[in-house]
């Protein structure tokens, strides 16, 4: 009976899974696997993914340069919240999600304001009569797009983790003679491993794919893998090369993150 | 229990692919109005804005059983990919001369009943029996134009606008915008190399990539409709875009100039209105098609609009400036380089994108 009731509650969400990704992932490996104009079975969209790897390549950088300083951001912030009073904790989370509940567009864009030649930035530095930067269009203005969008994702749940640590494990390390830098480093990061995996992949997934964040605050250059999935869809009306980057990039998330988890599970096993 | 899931998500599968082939009705909005679904480009249509005529509150105005439901694309390709993908419906579209003989050639127009549109008199001889719609079944011509180079005055030498090599030019390095479609950017690199637009030769399409690969450097941008913002923000300096654009343009940045290089060439176009297969309310939209061809509405919409217009009964309407300003409706001597894009076959326009793909990932 009770085997039962748990099917039939999950039964919801089974159904929407099929409607929603497992039928919609078919589609996409059917599209990725025929020919846009025939609709006949060809290994072509495939074979030219080779001309894209070096694009990959870069959106896979952009990434992991992103989610490597969210975490060195987030974690002091985190960090700092979790050791906060209870009314503190709230109102401190509260204000880290605060900036979501606004267009993930608008403040794109708000940052072309800041950055742009013609920008906020730039006027004022004018105006005081010092020279005008390059700012928008680098390598470094789409890493800061990443990282001020997708930041809160890396504090959120290295937050949860930390608040979560043992406090007596860390009264116990400094009992037994640990300095504040030796209980940092081998009582409280290893227990806040888990929570750095996931903020790593929590940033690291959407910012692999994202395509509007380069097209507004990078250069011709930068141009990402979801940049070039995009332009098939809609300039290109080449539905079925789109569909082979996005298997591909979805094969590259999985096997990134599972390398992440992979890690994670190592260090864990050290510490144990 | 496992019946009740296998009925359940039989059910399900119903449902879904009942949704997915059907929703072909038309909507009818519950005060019994009908939903005319107008797909156009961006800032091509008077829109009340500066003083002008707002066409769709005037064509709801005059009809008040047909509801506008307008939206806009940003290029002829984007367009045509979201008809083909299916599964929207769409009543009238505004698609540029060789989209219309794409779409007529792939069967995704239907035929205008030109009895439901008595002003199609007023258009000129010359916009009709065109080379995308020999025997004028499929199109009512909108608007006409030139491409040409945008410029800001302030910042560009005059000695240096000499013709297309303005947008390969070092000097104004990361301050140039491109144009995002690889037709207009293929036939801005042909012209530059003296080939004819319409080319499909495979070395001077390799050529043409080469030479939009070179200029890639210098290329602050590739745009469409943010070219407006751009340019009157002084952001960029130099575009290549549609004439008629400019004059929208100028209005907000006295310094912006328009150049025509009528030695090299340009691409001299017609955007006409058309009625795809997926359209529901056939009468509804050959009646928001006449109301377009009306010589004074037409009028109205051009003054803002600033394309040249395909009716001269309308000029009489229209504010005298514009009509004889040489951008909008430059003489036939400076006509005489221009030529319209042809419909080119499926394989080559693919070719042509995949090489602009190539050159933007490069």
């Amino acid at each position: 009976m009770k085997k039962n009731n748990s099917i039939l509650l999950s039964t919801p969400y089974i159904l929407w899974m099929v409607a929603f990704t497992l039928i919609p992932l078919g589609v996409v490996g059917y599209y990725a696997l025929t020919d846009p104009d025939t609709g006949v079975f060809t290994w072509s969209n495939i074979r030219e993914l080779g001309t894209y790897l070096p694009v990959f390549g870069q959106s896979i950088m952009y990434s992991l340069v992103s989610a490597l300083i969210c975490l060195i951001l987030g974690y002091p912030v985190a960090y700092y919240i979790a050791h906060r009073g209870a009314v503190m904790q709230k109102i401190l989370y509260m204000l880290v999600m605060l900036p979501m509940c606004m267009s993930f567009l608008l403040r794109t864009l708000a940052w072309v304001g800041l950055l742009q030649d013609t920008g906020i930035i730039n006027n004022l530095l004018a105006a005081v009569g010092l020279p005008r930067l390059q700012l928008i269009r680098t390598p470094a203005a789409v890493v800061l797009g990443m990282v001020y969008n997708y930041l809160p994702y890396m504090i959120l749940p290295l937050y949860s983790t930390i608040v979560k640590i043992d406090h007596r494990l860390i009264e116990a390390a400094e009992d037994l003679g640990c300095t504040p830098a030796e209980t940092f480093r081998k009582v409280t990061l290893p227990l806040s491993m888990p929570g750095i995996l996931s903020g790593l992949t929590m940033v690291f997934v959407p910012a692999v794919s994202t395509f509007y964040i380069s097209q507004k605050l990078g250069g011709a250059d930068t141009v990402l893998i979801g940049d070039v999935i995009e332009r098939l869809y809609k300039q290109g009306n080449n539905a079925n090369l789109g569909a082979a980057l996005s298997l591909l990039l979805m094969i590259l998330v999985f096997v990134c993150t599972g390398i992440m988890n992979r890690l994670g599970g190592d260090e864990e096993a050290v510490v144990v | 229990m496992k019946k009740v899931f296998a009925l359940i998500l039989a059910a399900a599968m119903t449902a879904m692919v009942l949704s997915g082939c059907g929703g072909q009705e038309a909507v009818q909005s519950s005060n019994g109005k009908t939903t005319l679904n107008v797909y156009n480009w961006g800032q091509y249509i008077a829109d009340g804005s500066d003083d002008s005529l707002d066409i769709i509150a005037a064509f709801e105005e005059k009809y008040p059983h047909i509801d506008i439901n307008y939206s806009t694309f940003d290029s002829n390709e984007i367009m045509y990919s979201k008809l083909s993908n299916g599964g929207i419906t769409v009543d009238v579209i505004f698609p540029s001369d060789y989209m219309v003989a794409r779409l007529i050639e792939e069967g995704m127009l239907l035929e205008i009943n030109y009895d439901n549109i008595p002003n199609y008199q007023y258009i000129d001889e010359e916009f009709r029996n065109t080379a995308y719609d020999p025997e004028n079944r499929y199109s009512v011509p909108y608007t006409w134009g030139t491409v040409g180079i945008i410029y800001n005055s302030n910042y560009v030498d005059e000695e240096d606008v000499t013709g297309w090599e303005l947008l390969w030019n070092e000097k104004y390095n990361d301050k140039i915008l491109m144009f995002d479609n690889s037709r207009d950017a293929f036939g801005i690199a042909a012209l530059l190399q003296g080939y004819d637009i319409n080319t499909t030769d495979e070395a001077e399409l390799v050529a043409c990539a080469e030479a939009l690969a070179e200029q890639k450097p210098y290329v602050q941008q590739y745009v469409m409709d943010q070219i407006y913002d751009l340019m009157e923000n002084e952001e960029a300096w130099i575009a290549p875009y549609y004439a008629g654009d400019y004059a929208i343009m100028a209005e907000e940045n006295e310094a912006l100039e328009f150049y025509l290089p009528q030695e090299q060439g340009f691409n001299l176009f017609i955007d006409a209105m058309c009625i795809p297969t997926c359209c529901q309310e056939k009468e509804a939209a050959e009646l928001f098609i006449n109301f377009l061809c009306d010589p004074e509405i037409a009028a109205a919409n051009m003054d803002w609009v600033g394309y040249g217009v395909p009716l001269s009964e309308a000029k009489n309407y229209m504010d005298p400036e514009t009509v004889e300003d040489p951008v909008a409706y430059p003489s036939d001597e400076a006509l005489a380089n221009g030529t319209s894009y042809d419909y080119l076959p499926p394989e080559i326009t693919r070719h042509v994108e995949s090489l602009f793909m190539k050159v933007r990932i490069s």
